[in-house]
């Protein structure tokens, strides 16, 4: 049953109609940002509302959906847009991340990999890659038209002769088939490679700043870098307190007030799966 | 005039479902989706044609088309979507004749290439795995598609399409209640 | 920890509940009624319909009393509705020289045709605190002179331009554009702007209004009129093919008149800035018609370099209601950016760190 007095999954169906439309548009041009007439959502600007709407917009009564934030579904926000999506279409759930048809997420990418049966949704505070280096929007279009991205090489080169390190550790530009420069979103640069050829649609919303965007499958999704500068993703040097993985993204833990720190998988889900069969985990 | 035939059944659903269907063939070129919607458009439009335009044309998207007046009154009519004469300022352009040139369609612009039409062909059939090898996002390594009735210079015009990018047109490719997409972005060498 | 620990579901649902019962306050106090809010806080609800752009007054007095007094949670609340009704139409243009007049006030002009009506204002109050409303159940006096006629009230700014000394705007047919359906691109016309400003959070507003009168955008503006009162609103169905009115909406409009030094296609003249906003909101509508002359300077050939002026700044970060959900979102569990920021300065640090020791040794 879903909410009276709404249409299935909240949106009206011009609406839904108006972001299908710019959806296929995303996925013919792969990395360029739509704009779309994104709508007031009841959740709060800067919640998720981008995510919500593309996800009510594809979701249909067959689909399972997972919501993430933080790789975790048990996160507030997870479960208050996963509530929400109970109510107003009356969809099966899940924590499983093999059993989705479309998760979607805040700041992760599951450490599992995602099959060609799935569509990855991600919620996008700021859509713009070039935001911090050029705010005006008007100048930023332009730049994506000549696909002039001088400035971002230029910010990274930078931070290398500055640090020595590029100091971008999250929502760490790409390249999309080497034609788009690209907000990943905020997830961890740990995440970024899983982006690249990819079995799984991936689909952004960013509900206020009102632009919609795609990586299709088995797209080149490159990581800027420099020949002398690598891309390198950094995790944790250490593994799951809970699970012993050496290979997940972790969370940090503040234990005691003596600087005591435990590290746990970030992806609830993954976690609890190598609990469960500990054995075939530990290759 | 004749009564017109009904659009959707059940219109939220069924538009729904026709949306995925579009959606996955858009995102994974040539491999072929069917349309599970029983629909009776008028003749000559076909299921996955007349489906296509009840989920995505609406009263924002000028049509343009090449049929007679019964399907421009059924699409008229379950869509909405205004009928123009001018095939370059069409939203969506409805080819079931001999296919308009590529060119003659809004290919967008630089700033915003996501304003280029969507031309929805109608075709004689769709099989997978033989004919043209395509290539590009959303295919692995490569994807096979022959598609019975094409125009003859297709291959060539795509290719000068497919130049333009990130301007371009993209294409439905519709026969019966089968639905192939050619995004701007996929290559296409004949087979 | 708020966020990993297992029920979540519990914990919302348990907050919600003590939100519920934090809203009612003291139960030995009569509840508040909708219709009170709406009688009583009149000019919190006007400002509510205005920045939730959605004209009901018994909407948004609901919305006051379910967001526990919190304007901009209460416009969240109405502009959320808003988005889920049907549109059956647009309205005609309102003819503002028809409005009943509550209030009619000109600062260029002591007399005029149609008169100065003071109307309610706090204006002149002394604004010391009144102790006697304190005490319940005092009756309101009733108000010694009746309201303003109805006849027609001829426009300050229309005074100004049979004379030709204003510019008259230029007459349009063209659909305007809709906030609402179509997101801002640049640059943006000057009815889309007025429809952002319409609606833009009043602090914001009042702050950059102010800021082109202290220097920032050089201003100098008069108040040629503002009117605030109730006008009609009329569509017209396609299938009836004449307008018909559908009620009366509470309105505010404040004409600005600025000067404007001529160009070489113009004359000197005065210009407008415009504010036209739902309700009795004069401070809104002074500062939106302050701020829409700041956005014409591009167009009036003025240099633009004063935030006012910036159209993108001002468009982009007047809507309270984004601006409060991306402010707050930061509440929002970051771990995992934080964490990777962690580590890529435990990285940095040990790198400088290194080099130290290299260059010690
Ligand atoms: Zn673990």
């Amino acid at each position: 049953m879903t909410e009276a007095g709404y249409n299935f999954a909240y949106l009206d169906e011009a609406t839904k109609r108006m972001i299908r439309r710019a959806i296929l548009k995303a996925v013919a041009i792969p990395g360029h940002q739509i704009p779309f007439g994104a709508r007031e959502m009841p959740l709060p600007y800067g919640w998720g509302t981008g995510g919500i709407q593309v996800t009510a917009s594809i979701l249909g009564p067959a689909d399972v959906l997972k919501v993430i934030d933080q790789g975790a579904d048990d996160t507030t926000n997870a479960v208050s847009i996963r509530r929400f999506f109970t109510r107003v279409a009356g969809i099966a759930t899940t924590d499983a991340t093999g059993e989705a048809s479309i998760i979607q997420t805040r700041h992760r990418i599951p450490e599992k990999p995602l099959t060609e049966n799935q569509i990855l949704v991600y919620q996008v505070p700021q859509p713009e890659p070039l935001f911090r280096l050029e705010p005006h929007r008007a100048e930023t279009r332009r730049l994506h038209a000549l696909a002039d991205y001088g400035l971002m090489h230029v910010r990274l080169y930078e931070d290398i002769a500055r640090l020595g390190h590029i100091a971008k550790a999250y929502d760490y530009p790409v390249m999309v088939n080497e034609r788009y420069l690209m907000s990943p979103s905020p997830i961890p640069a740990f995440d970024n490679p899983k982006m690249h050829q990819m079995a799984a649609l991936q689909l952004f919303g960013a509900g206020r700043e009102k632009r919609i965007y795609a990586v299709p499958p088995y797209t080149a999704v490159r990581s800027l870098d420099f020949e002398d500068h690598p891309f390198r993703p950094i995790r944790a040097p250490q593994a799951c307190a809970i699970c012993g993985s050496t290979t997940s993204y972790l969370d940090e833990l503040v234990t005691d007030d003596a600087g005591g720190r435990a590290f746990i998988c970030s992806d609830t889900d993954y976690c609890q799966e190598r609990q469960a069969a500990p054995k075939a985990a530990a290759e | 005039m004749k009564q017109l035939t009904p659009g959707f059944a059940d219109p939220v659903l069924d538009a729904q479902a026709c949306f995925r269907a579009i959606l996955e063939a858009m995102s994974r070129p040539g491999r072929i989706q069917r349309i599970a919607a029983h629909i009776t458009p008028p003749a000559p439009l076909c299921t996955a044609a007349g489906a296509a335009l009840l989920s995505l044309a609406d009263a924002d998207t000028p049509l343009w088309l090449d049929t007679d007046e019964a399907v421009a009154a059924w699409l008229r009519f379950h869509c909405g979507a205004p009928i123009t004469g001018d095939i370059g300022a069409a939203r969506f352009v409805l080819s079931c004749g001999p296919a308009p040139s590529l060119a003659a369609l809004d290919i967008g612009t630089d700033e915003d290439p996501q304003l280029g039409a969507t031309l929805i062909l109608q075709v004689a059939g769709l099989i997978a795995d033989e004919g043209w090898r395509l290539t590009g996002p959303g295919i692995q390594h490569e994807h096979h598609l022959r598609v019975l009735g094409a125009p003859a210079d297709f291959v060539s015009a795509w290719a000068r399409n497919q130049a333009l990018f990130p301007r371009g047109v993209d294409v439905l490719l519709c026969a019966g209640d089968s639905i192939a997409a050619l995004p701007r972005s996929v290559m296409i060498a004949e087979g | 920890m708020y966020v990993a620990v297992k029920g979540g579901e519990k914990a919302i649902s348990a907050a919600h509940t003590w939100l519920d019962e934090t809203r009612r306050g003291d139960t030995a106090l009569p509840e508040l009624s909708v219709a009170q809010i709406e009688q009583q806080m009149a000019l919190a609800v006007d400002r509510v319909m205005a920045e939730g752009s959605c004209h009901d007054r018994f909407l948004a007095a609901l919305a006051i009393k379910q967001a526990k007094g919190d304007l901009i949670e209460a416009a969240f609340l109405l502009r959320a509705y808003r988005t889920t009704l049907p549109r059956f139409g647009a309205s005609l243009p309102l003819e503002t020289s028809r409005m009943r007049l509550r209030r009619r006030i000109s600062a260029t002009y002591k007399d005029l045709p149609g008169g100065q009506v003071l109307g309610p204002t706090f204006d002149y109050t002394h604004r010391l605190l009144d102790f006697a409303l304190a005490a319940e159940g005092r009756e309101a006096p009733a108000t010694p002179e009746a309201l303003a006629d109805l006849a027609e009230t001829p426009r300050v700014t229309e005074i100004l331009a049979r004379e030709g000394l204003m510019q008259r705007e230029a007459l349009s047919e063209a659909d305007p554009g809709d906030l609402t359906r179509e997101p801002l691109s640049f640059p943006a016309p000057r009815p889309v702007r007025l429809q952002n400003l319409a609606r833009g959070d009043e602090g914001f507003l009042l702050a950059l209004g102010y800021s082109t009168q202290r220097g920032y955008g050089n201003a100098h503006p008069f108040v040629g009129e503002i009117r605030v009162g109730h006008i009609g609103v009329e569509i017209t169905p396609p299938e009836l093919g004449f307008a018909i009115d559908i009620g009366d909406i509470g309105i505010t409009e404040c004409q600005m008149v600025n000067q404007f030094k001529g160009s070489r296609t113009e004359p000197a003249q005065f210009t407008r800035g415009y504010g036209l906003v739902f309700g009795h909101g004069e401070r809104r509508a002074m500062s939106m018609a302050l701020v829409d002359r700041g956005l014409r300077a591009r167009e009036l050939g003025e240099e633009a370099d004063a935030p006012a002026q910036q159209e993108e700044f001002v468009l982009y970060h007047s809507d309270n209601i984004e601006a409060t959900g991306f402010v707050e979102h930061l509440k929002l569990p970051h771990y995992v950016d934080f964490q990777s920021e962690l580590e890529n300065l435990r990285t940095i640090r040990r790198t400088a760190e290194a080099e130290l020791r290299e260059a010690a040794e």
